[in-house]
């Protein structure tokens, strides 16, 4: 429950501070940092416009979105307190409830018959698909340092075991901080403000939704960000008593958004050629993680 | 055993019926013996499947010997699924042939088949006599073979059926080979003396035996390199029967692999490592082509050949466990392979029955020339859609329960694996994930390009949905894969027979063994009843929000360009080429194109064509050798009788003599020898 309730707070200032951010570093004065869910709260009021092209599938499909991400939220544990849901091997579940939000937003992209929303689609569809392997890879390493199959015991455990496995959390949270880039179109692979339809990913998928369902995709953007947040928080935070791990929390997070603000930047977008390599190339960075788990237990000699 | 009679007897009333009824009666006949069919072999499938193992002798005759009928658990597991689908395709295919009815003795062919395939596949489920065994096979294939050539007049149906059955026979010497090296050495025809016959065996010899037996069945389930027949056969027959092959038929070939594992005793690890390797080629393969595919049923037919592969994986990490002595991988591993046979059997059938609907309406499954079906059709686009969901193995569905238990015996044996096996481990686990993001962008474009937009070519004739009694066994089959997903507990119950049978564990030690998956798999019918109950909230909540407000309609968003065609829209082709792309090594993937050039360009064109590089070198260009090389005694079939009928001759004397000649040379060296 604790982590629901971080998650959620976390959710209204991250993408705020990473605009913030990006303001100060490129010398505007800039929103402030609830600005975002100022937006969707407006959004929320507003009535939609479908297009005569859609079908249920696309007024279902930003409901379900918001649902599976929703859904994932509650596996993710904070600390010593496990999620609302937790069993074992629940980041299987946690990858594949959010795959289905991903079904239905690439879906609901093609329903608009519109060729820029199947062209984000294609990419989103691909692109996604290369970033699972990464993540996988990390869990299965993880479980394999420490015995375990759920996201809590796993957390949990990884703190107990030697000082050396911080060192590997410093990886895993790279290759969590860049899943997270990916799952939410930020900068290294898409650029959220850019002007043309033809360079963007999730940005252009989402062209014809308005209103309550937009606020909906973009409060589960929100949400999203929050969450892969607390997964790189609960690499570290291991079972610190909840006076020094709150505070934590929101440090990391503050942090993680700050540093997608600075990304932001100062860097451009790949090419979108380049992308599907690089995003695979960040499962490479699982497998050194996994021989890292490997020397740890002494299984190489 | 009187059961027995009246099964046999039902299905040659059957048979003999159906030629003198009315076109409308004959698929209601073939329906009918199906059903009672079912009830008998149900009895004693849920007997099998709860209860200890029926077993029975049939006295047999000179050549069988005596023949067992033994239905054990595994078998009902099998004779429920292949049960429930038949009933299910047989009611969707009275509908589906209404389009043929002034063909009525194609029918009368089509529906005789139909009641042979589904007798044999119950008998060779049952039967435990290698010889009885292999007729059952054998009429299987045959009916399979009649009822795939339906539109024989097409000669793409034939060719791909007679494929078909030339593949199918390769299958059957690698069986006939196995079964006849057993009785040789034991003098018995009874699947037991397999088992005494592997026991008695040092080094190799069970090993290879079961490689006989696992290339034979597999050549019938598909995994790749031996899955060629099948993205031919698939798409030229029916759709109903394209779903009972894929749904059932290729299961026989699992079944086959898992009723060996029973009896062969051998090195179940290496058995493991060798079942795992082809099965993540098989999965990843599969899905890979399926991708680049524009004919629907095609594009279904390989990702069979994808689910072969995770079920494969299933039986490899249950083989593993078996062989380190690990009861719980052993248990998730198996229990994976079983319930993802059925969930495969379910979703994949839904889906061929809703590509026939689609077929049905608009006369094409190419994909490129589909579109916006979803308003014309939406009752087959929302069984599509549920089908799509659950074959890419996301919850709420089945396919993620099987794939997820799949997943748990992958961990949980990497926290007992040496360093070699992690390795390969971590290969399993990257196949399995690929596999399911690849199958989630083929769905997507499946789904997205048929269903979905704008249509994209008129067609001259209205198109619409079936009659609703058509759709009622499409319902029930997606009820059944609901309730997979969202009480899966109840289904693993129904398995812990099949399992603990395979897992060497006749009671029900896998409860404490697993307990840990078991409260696992209630924690996710928890979790995925969560997730609706999330959803339903959501919804309401935006119904109730708008319930006030302007919801107007208006053209799609064309980023400022204000007269778009439907041929603007994204095309099959286009959603994947990025994919194409980064996989152009493994692909084999022609273009055929000209360029729009000048700025008057005059008409041009773009084709793509996808091939197997696998049927490339393993079957086209041996299949060519072969033939330029025989061309040369082409000069024999001269067409002339009285040639064909000195062949004769000389085969008869060559017959007769050359034993004579060979025992006259071996008095002859013999009589050397003494001297």
């Amino acid at each position: 429950m604790l982590s629901v309730i971080l998650i959620l707070s976390a959710a209204l200032f991250f993408t705020g501070v990473i605009n913030r951010t990006k303001s100060i570093l490129t010398g505007r004065k800039g929103p402030g940092v609830l600005q975002p869910v100022k937006d969707i709260i407006r959004l929320f009021k507003k009535g939609v416009v479908y297009s005569t092209t859609t079908s249920f599938i696309f007024q279902a499909a930003p409901t379900i979105y918001f649902s599976s991400v929703i859904m994932a939220m509650l596996v993710v544990p904070f600390g010593q307190s496990k999620g609302l849901i937790s069993f074992q091997g629940d980041f299987i579940f946690f990858a594949y409830v959010l795959a289905l939000g991903k079904f239905f937003s690439i879906i609901s992209a093609m329903d608009t018959g519109s060729s820029f929303e199947g062209m984000g689609a294609s990419r989103e569809a691909l692109y996604s698909m290369f970033a699972e392997p990464a993540f996988f890879i990390l869990m299965g390493s993880m479980a394999l340092l420490t015995g375990q199959t759920s996201f809590q015991e796993i957390f949990a455990d990884l703190h107990l075991g030697s000082p050396i496995s911080y060192a590997l959390a410093m990886l895993a949270a790279f290759v969590v901080g860049m899943v997270m880039m990916i799952e939410n179109s930020r900068m290294p692979i898409d650029d959220p403000k850019t002007h043309l339809e033809l360079t963007m990913i999730h940005e252009v998928m989402i062209l014809d939704n308005s209103g309550f369902d937009l606020g909906l995709i973009l409060s589960a953007g929100l949400i999203k960000f929050a969450i892969y947040g607390a997964l790189i928080v609960n690499l570290f935070i291991g079972m610190f008593p909840y006076e020094y791990t709150i505070p934590m929390f929101f440090a990391i997070q503050v942090m993680a958004a700050v540093i997608t603000g600075g990304i932001e930047s100062f860097m451009a977008r790949f090419r979108m050629s380049h992308n599907a390599q690089f995003i695979f190339a960040l499962t490479s960075v699982s497998l050194l993680i996994f021989f890292g788990v490997l020397m740890l237990l002494g299984k190489f000699i | 055993m009187t059961l027995v009679i009246i099964f046999i007897f039902v299905c040659i009333t059957g048979v003999l019926i159906i030629p003198f009824l009315n076109v409308k009666l004959k698929g209601i006949a073939a329906l009918a013996a199906i059903v009672i069919n079912t009830v008998i072999s149900g009895y004693f499938a849920v007997q099998g499947l709860t209860g200890p193992e029926i077993s029975w002798v049939m006295p047999g005759s000179m050549i069988t010997g005596p023949i067992p009928i033994r239905i054990d658990a595994l078998s009902g597991w099998f004779l429920m699924m292949v049960n429930f689908i038949f009933i299910t395709g047989g009611w969707y295919g009275l509908f589906y042939m209404n389009g043929y009815k002034y063909q009525s003795k194609k029918i009368s062919l089509h529906a005789i088949a139909f009641i042979i395939l589904h007798s044999s596949l119950v008998s060779l489920l049952a039967v435990q006599n290698s010889i009885v065994f292999l007729v059952a096979w054998e009429l299987m294939m045959f009916s399979a073979f009649i009822c795939v050539i339906f539109e024989h007049e097409k000669e793409a149906t034939l060719k791909a059926g007679i494929n078909y059955l030339i593949q199918s026979h390769i299958c059957v010497v690698m069986l006939i080979t196995g079964f006849l090296w057993v009785s040789f050495k034991t003098g018995s025809y009874d699947f037991r003396a397999i088992t005494t016959f592997s026991m008695t065996q040092t080094g190799p010899g069970a090993l290879f035996l079961f490689m006989l037996f696992f290339i034979g069945f597999a050549i019938k389930a598909g995994f790749v390199p031996f899955h060629t027949w099948l993205p031919h056969a698939h798409p030229a027959a029916p759709a109903h029967i394209s779903g009972i092959m894929s749904g059932v038929l290729i299961k026989t070939g699992i079944y086959g692999i898992l009723r060996m594992l029973l009896l062969i005793k051998a090195d179940f690890t290496t058995i493991g490592y060798i079942i795992l390797t082809f099965s993540v080629i098989s999965g990843l393969y599969g899905v890979m082509l399926a991708i680049v595919q524009h004919d629907l049923k095609k594009l279904l037919a390989y990702h069979s050949v994808e689910n072969i592969g995770i079920i494969g994986l299933g039986i490899g990490i249950g083989c593993i466990g078996l062989g380190t002595g690990n009861q719980v991988i052993a248990s998730l591993g198996f229990a994976g392979a079983l319930l993802h046979t059925l969930n495969h059997a379910l979703f994949k059938s839904l889906l061929f029955y809703t590509s026939g609907m689609v077929y049905q309406a608009a006369h094409t499954i190419n994909i490129e020339q589909l579109g916006g079906l979803i308003k014309k059709m939406p009752h087959t686009a929302f069984l599509f859609l549920i089908a799509a969901i659950a074959i890419s193995g996301i919850p709420p569905f089945n396919g993620f329960i099987s794939e997820f238990t799949i997943y748990t015996g992958l961990y949980q044996w990497l926290q007992s694996a040496s360093l070699n096996s992690l390795i390969f481990i971590l290969l399993l686990v990257l196949g399995l994930v690929l596999i399911g993001g690849l199958a989630m962008l083929c769905f997507t474009k499946a789904f997205g390009i048929v269903f979905l937009g704008n249509a994209r070519k008129d067609f001259h004739h209205e198109v619409k949905e079936g009659p609703f009694l058509q759709f009622v066994p499409l319902y029930l089959i997606a009820l059944f894969m609901v309730c997979i997903g969202l009480f899966p507990q109840m289904f693993l119950s129904l398995l812990m027979k099949p399992v603990g049978l395979l897992t060497g564990n006749r009671g029900d030690v896998l409860v404490p063994a697993t307990a840990n998956t078991f409260s696992a798999l209630s924690s996710i019918s928890l979790a995925v009843c969560g997730m609706l109950v999330v959803a339903l909230t959501v919804f309401f909540i935006r119904k109730w929000a708008m319930r006030k407000r302007l919801v107007p309609a208006g053209p799609t968003w064309g980023c400022g360009y204000v007269a778009p065609t439907a041929r603007l829209q994204y095309t099959a082709g286009s959603f994947v080429r990025s994919y194409v792309k980064l996989n152009k090594s493994i692909l084999l993937f022609e273009k055929k194109e000209k360029e729009v050039t000048g700025l008057f360009p005059a008409e041009s064109h773009y084709e793509s064509h996808a091939y197997d590089k696998f049927e490339k070198w393993l079957v086209d260009k041996p299949v060519a050798a072969v033939k330029s090389f025989l061309k040369h005694f082409l000069f024999l079939q001269n067409g002339s009788l009285q040639s064909y009928i000195l062949y004769g001759v000389l085969f008869i004397i060559g017959v007769i003599f050359i034993p004579m000649v060979f025992d006259a040379l071996y008095l002859f060296i013999d009589f050397l020898k003494r001297l």
